[in-house]
């Protein structure tokens, strides 16, 4: 929390907010009304620029959990873990929309909500990973025993992905191939480029803006349960005197 | 040498006070079994098709009775507080980690040992073959590899049951995929795609122990 005591009130949480208003604007404007309408899908392929950007950036969240559990586990600075686990809390939200947009997408397209293929299996393994690594967080009382074992939920989800994968990829696929990273350059037209584009960097700052309140959020939490610790070792001691005490007299 | 002998000295701890007690490899048996057993009623594993259904029953019940297994084998060192004096000895705590994990290795195997004859004759599958006991073993060690440190960890968390499934299935989840193919494969006599399957297997062992390895120094401080 700034110093004035009103969320976003620094200049970082300014510079997001505003950044993430502005951009969200003109990616709603271009996902709806300047990108072209897709020949063979229709309306329905527009969901497109949200999932793709959530997808990424849930991607990217849970990288941040990897390399901030890591320096936790090493450094054993609370900051870490308190970045570990905003960035985690966002990465669980928007992995939970990229089902549901992806849902959204399938049934038209597909003719069902779900289906067994490799990358949606692996988002779904990847959701209850990091449910459980919330539980770990939940059912351990010792503060600091629940940041470490966090921590190792954290670096061994993420270097598992890629393996789950794989396995999955090699049990069955049907999801769209890439389009966006493919050799030889997107295979889509240029202004469905740019809307996905603006889409991106929109997502991108508003996962920073949610991260960095999140932080802030969780640093209060960390300050306030420090000095409630505090007061109750400075109870429990007076008490311990004042009985001292009325035994002497 | 030295940590060769501290990680048996663990190991032979262990089977000595499961040789005692026979609190652990008998009740996972049976609930191994009786896994295998409820299977035939949810899937039909009389069929053609008995192979595939029969690779998962059977897998679905190695994982359950490990589960079970690694659960309950913390539980009692925690009732009988020698997991503290274990803690206490002036050894590398990724010898501990070793030590409980070879221990937790043997008692699986040997569940299996006993419970794939039996499911070889239940379901008249073809069970003898030296590659089936290579995907056993390479499945095993996966799943203790990661459980063992999870059951630790677990074991101090306050919903200890329920956190062991909850961490261990997603991410033993290539363990479970890898081996019911590879069983699948081997079963039905196509062996010509098992290899993909074994090498992926042997890769999640070698990540997964050196990163439970690394990490369990962190897990059991305190």
């Amino acid at each position: 929390m700034s110093p004035d005591g009103r969320f976003g009130g620094s200049a970082t949480g300014k510079i997001l907010a505003i950044g993430t208003g502005v951009t969200m604007l003109i990616a709603i404007y271009m996902m709806f009304l300047y990108a072209p309408q897709d020949t063979m899908q229709g309306p329905v392929q527009r969901v497109f620029y949200l999932h793709l950007p959530l997808a990424w950036i849930a991607y990217l969240a849970f990288f941040i959990v990897f390399v901030a559990s890591i320096a936790y586990l090493i450094k054993r600075n609370r900051r870490w873990d308190q970045l570990a686990r905003s960035s985690a809390e966002v990465g669980l939200v928007f992995t939970t929309l990229v089902i549901i947009t992806g849902s959204i997408w399938g049934r038209p397209i597909w003719g069902t909500f779900w289906e067994w293929d490799a990358r949606l299996t692996t988002t779904l393994i990847l959701w209850f990973i990091y449910l459980g690594y919330f539980m770990v967080r939940a059912y351990v009382s010792d503060q600091e025993r629940a940041m470490r074992y966090a921590a190792v939920v954290g670096i061994i989800g993420f270097i598992d992905v890629p393996i789950i994968h794989m396995s999955v990829r090699w049990w069955r696929t049907l999801h769209p191939e890439p389009i966006v990273t493919q050799s030889g350059g997107p295979a889509m037209p240029d202004s469905m480029l740019y809307t996905l584009g603006v889409s991106l960097v929109a997502f991108t700052l508003f996962f920073g803006y949610l991260v960095y309140q999140k932080l802030l959020i969780e640093q209060a939490k960390d300050q306030v349960a420090d000095h409630n610790l505090a007061v109750a070792d400075r109870e429990a001691d007076e008490a311990r005197e004042h009985s001292a005490k009325g035994a002497t007299a | 040498m030295r940590n060769l002998d501290k990680i048996l000295a663990i190991v032979w701890k262990d089977l000595l006070t499961e040789v005692r007690s026979r609190e652990l490899v008998v009740g996972m048996l049976v609930f191994a079994m009786l896994t295998i057993v409820t299977f035939n009623f949810a899937f039909d594993l009389t069929g053609i098709e008995r192979a595939p259904s029969g690779a998962g029953a059977l897998w679905v019940a190695f994982i359950f009775a490990s589960l079970l297994g690694l659960g309950r084998a913390v539980a009692m060192e925690r009732d009988k507080g020698s997991f503290d004096g274990l803690l206490l000895v002036p050894v590398d705590r990724g010898m501990i980690y070793l030590g409980k994990l070879l221990g937790n290795v043997i008692f699986i195997s040997a569940v299996q040992l006993v419970t794939i004859p039996v499911f070889g004759a239940l379901f008249d599958l073809p069970v003898y073959q030296p590659m089936l006991f290579l995907i056993l073993f390479l499945g095993t060690l996966g799943i203790a590899g990661l459980g063992t440190l999870f059951s630790i960890m677990a074991a101090s968390t306050r919903a200890r049951e329920v956190m062991l499934p909850v961490l261990l299935f997603p991410l033993a989840l290539p363990v479970v995929i890898s081996t019911v193919r590879a069983t699948t494969l081997v079963l039905t006599d196509r062996t010509e795609a098992l290899m993909q399957w074994i090498n992926l297997l042997a890769a999640f062992d070698v990540i997964f122990l050196t990163i439970s390895f690394l990490v369990f120094d962190r897990v059991v401080e305190d």
